[in-house]
């Protein structure tokens, strides 16, 4: 057994287990942390399996913000007792025996799949110098599927008027409260040191992923991470809701991603298509400004709804 | 750039998601106003679609940033998605005009939650919608499920009440858990094929394990968010809960886009799979959809929830076109003769054109029947059955719209639910299976009964004079009616919606396949 092959068992096994202690374990807060690791050792598998960008996004949107999300959620939940009566055994049971058997089942499809897989992995390589980028994954995402990653983009617009929708109609127009706690030194203290690296790093992942692992999706979490932070520390206040320049920034993205490719109608040869020449650094102003887009609508969606009645 | 009718697919998807994009920057009372602006301009759109498939005479086709597939992502209208479209915009129209002042923004006044929140959202359903209908690659199509749930969703629970939210919680658990279900069906497609393109698709698959195993976990995935019995739970509380212009929407547009899904995905994506047993299977949940739905119906006592229980039934009759359209007794076949078999079996365009006609006949008669619920609510301040004697006399246009709307619901002549339900009982008698002609048949009976629950009363009630609550604007009742009106003028149009149906069909093409 090489050593490789050993690291691989032990990291199934580990993300085994930390995958059944997260659902057996009673706290909520405690059931959060497991599922956080569990992210991070899944990208750790993706790293294993050669895909980095699967891995940067497991681990930051995975992993960082719905983990983020989840202990917001854990926190609003301890304020209300007995929302509900938790599920029965009997359902419990329905359900573990339901997930065993579809578990079972995609294992053997997956044992079932031709080898070496049919793949549009050399085709996406042998176009990729026509887009002038260096990471099949952003030629993917920007240039072949493009459609794909724009409306990715349009449907945080929708989730997050969901998400304000949960507002009073009296706080509509005002800011997002979020503060689970009183802050204390250890975490204002990170907010005060964690967001220049991870801003740093954000903007990193965007601008190296042209060529490299990373791009808008990963770049935008990591900005949005920091933010939640600094915001739950309290170093800083949400904006209210009603601000035009914020909802500018959310639309920001799309709507370039959308003139851009409408453009591509008139002075390419299809919507969604760039003029030769200029790909790369058409493709590198859509991920600046949906970076930004995805950071500021990642953000308020952990920032939740509206909850102060604006002045 | 209007030379290429192609074109038309771009603009029908970018339309509604620019407008998405411009109602949340101003916002305000600006956001109704884009929304209804854009409307015409949508309607206008639809029909040049619809003009320009027949002319074609085959299916329009625009390969996105020049990429072919598999490569690529295409967009491709055939027959079938110019009539949904059409139909998305004639509906989402209707509605836009029925919410106009319901959801306004009163001038000088700051902008209101609902206001900005319901024009933006059923801007993003109709984009959404439309991507449904024109997507040819299953992992688009996931991106439009996405879009369409989380636009549906909170336009469930927009009066922000407890009972709303729960039911809006429930449909997103449904909705979701069909989303993930598609997701690992269309990787595991991928994984077997190397592609994502339904017309690709259609020439590979073959009748194997990991094939089936897709096809079932789709299929599972896109009944929980089409609300196929057993999966309808969510349903009644959600769309009876929503406000009425939002049930409208609900009912009649978004459980048929993964019910329009399903049917691209074994008819187009994998012809091969598609064999009598699993048709049977299909159309038995269909027929306990349809049975189960209308007992219920007939059990209830508040209006609006009668109505979502209706919407449970008739979204069952839909599934009955799969056996009509593949018959039992082509029995079981090898792959080589696969499609010479399949030649055999597709041959019942009375099922395909029943199908579609009670696809869009239900999408006019629900939502005209959920507004006509909502006037009568708002009138009275409620909508308790027991409690509807004599609305009529206050109310006569909005009862004549239920009325007529019921009428295609029931199946009575000449109504667009009469047609439907005229070919779909033909396609039985031709393909022999009689005991669906008895489903078809039962389940009219059934909805006769439940809606003269309602009509009954409403219209020969012994009281004398009804005192309403509120008055009801007439444009919102015209609005009604004219949405009843279309689907009982549908009854008069099916022949020529006979052959748009069959315009483009991949089924067909397949057949040129060795």
């Amino acid at each position: 057994m090489t050593l490789a092959l050993a690291v691989d068992i032990g990291l199934t096994l580990l993300v085994l287990a930390v995958a059944c202690w997260t659902l057996a374990v009673r706290d909520t807060f405690t059931s959060v942390i497991g599922f956080v690791a569990y992210g991070l050792l899944l990208a750790l598998i993706w790293v294993r399996l050669a895909a980095p960008d699967v891995a940067l996004t497991e681990a930051a949107m995975g992993s960082g913000l719905t983990g983020l999300l989840l202990l917001g959620a854990a926190a609003r939940l301890q304020n209300a007792k007995n929302i509900s009566a938790p599920p029965g055994l009997a359902l419990r049971w329905v359900a573990g025996v339901l997930c065993a058997l579809v578990s079972a089942g995609l294992a053997a499809m997956v044992l079932l799949l031709p080898d070496p897989a049919p793949t549009l992995a050399p085709a996406v390589v042998a176009h990729l110098p026509a887009t002038g980028l260096g990471n099949p994954v952003t030629g993917v995402l920007l240039a072949y599927r493009a459609i794909d990653t724009l409306l990715e983009a349009v449907v945080l617009l929708p989730a997050l008027l969901g998400v304000w929708s949960l507002a009073a109609d009296r706080d509509w127009g005002g800011a997002p409260r979020l503060r689970y706690h009183r802050p204390d030194g250890a975490l204002t203290l990170l907010a005060q040191v964690l967001p220049p690296f991870g801003i740093i790093v954000g903007i990193y992942l965007c601008w190296n992923g042209a060529d490299q692992p990373g791009g808008a999706f990963q770049g935008g979490a990591v900005l949005a991470a920091m933010w939640a932070l600094i915001l739950t520390a309290g170093l800083a206040e949400a904006p209210p809701v009603s601000r035009r320049w914020l909802r500018w920034l959310l639309v920001a993205g799309s709507a370039v991603f959308l003139v851009i490719g409408l453009a591509g109608i008139g002075f390419a040869d299809a919507f969604l298509a760039y003029p030769a020449g200029y790909a790369k650094p058409l493709i590198l102003t859509i991920e600046l400004v949906l970076t930004l887009s995805i950071a500021v609508a990642l953000g308020l969606l952990i920032a939740g709804p509206p909850t102060r009645t604006p002045s | 750039m209007m030379q290429d009718p192609s074109n038309l697919l771009v603009l029908a998807l970018v339309l509604p998601v620019a407008g998405l994009l411009l109602a949340l920057v101003v916002g305000g009372r600006y956001a109704g106003r884009i929304a209804l602006w854009l409307m015409p301009v949508g309607l206008a759109i639809a029909v040049m679609l619809v003009v320009s498939v027949i002319r074609a005479d085959d299916a329009l086709v625009y390969d996105l940033g020049g990429w072919m597939p598999p490569l690529g992502v295409a967009l491709r209208a055939d027959g079938l998605s110019a009539i949904f479209i059409l139909t998305t915009v004639a509906v989402i129209g209707a509605t836009g005009i029925f919410a106009r002042t319901e959801f306004r923004t009163l001038p000088g006044q700051p902008e209101t939650r609902t206001s900005l929140t319901f024009w933006a959202l059923l801007l993003a359903l109709w984009g959404a919608l439309n991507l449904v209908f024109l997507s040819n690659d299953l992992f688009s199509l996931f991106v439009a499920l996405e879009l369409l749930t989380f636009s549906a969703i909170p336009l469930v629970c927009l009066d922000g009440r407890a009972g709303t939210l729960a039911a809006g919680l429930r449909y997103l658990l449904f909705a979701l858990f069909g989303s993930v279900l598609y997701l690992l069906g269309a990787v595991l497609l991928y994984g077997a094929y190397g592609t994502l393109d339904i017309g690709l698709l259609s020439g590979l698959v073959r009748p194997e394990p990991v094939a089936w195993g897709a096809a079932a976990l789709m299929t599972v995935g896109l009944m929980a968010k089409t609300a196929l019995f057993p999966l309808h739970f969510w349903l009644p509380p959600a769309h009876a809960g929503a406000p009425a212009a939002a049930s409208a929407v609900l009912s009649a547009l978004v459980i048929k886009a993964s019910l329009f899904l399903i049917v691209r995905l074994w008819f187009d994506a994998m012809p091969a799979l598609m064999n009598p047993t699993a048709a049977q299977v299909l159309a038995t949940l269909g027929a306990a959809a349809i049975l189960f739905g209308s007992v219920l119906a007939l059990r209830q006592a508040r209006l609006k929830l009668l109505i979502a229980y209706s919407t449970v039934a008739q979204i069952g009759y839909l599934f009955l076109i799969f056996p009509l359209i593949v018959r039992p007794e082509s029995g079981s076949f090898a792959a080589a003769d696969l499609y010479t078999e399949l030649a055999a079996t597709v041959v019942s365009t009375s099922a395909w054109s029943g199908g579609v006609l009670q696809a869009v006949s239900h999408a006019f008669a629900k939502a005209a029947m959920f507004m006509a619920a909502g006037l009568i609510a708002q009138s009275l301040g409620h909508d308790r059955i027991a409690d509807l004697s004599s609305i009529g006399r206050a109310l006569p246009i909005t009862v004549l719209a239920f009325a007529l709307a019921g009428m295609s619901l029931m199946g009575l002549p000449p109504s667009g639910g009469f047609a439907a339900k005229w070919l779909l009982l033909t396609a039985t008698i031709e393909t022999g299976q009689w005991w669906w002609a008895l489903v078809i048949l039962g389940g009219g009976l059934l909805t006769g009964g439940y809606l003269f629950r309602v009509l009954a009363p409403a219209l020969f009630g012994s009281r004398q004079s009804v005192t309403l609550r509120a008055p009801v604007a007439r444009y919102r009742e015209v609005v009604v009616l004219a949405l009843a009106l279309c689907s009982v003028l549908l009854g008069f149009v099916r022949l020529g919606a006979f052959d748009l149906v069959q315009i483009g069909r991949l089924a067909k093409a397949g057949m040129g396949l060795p």
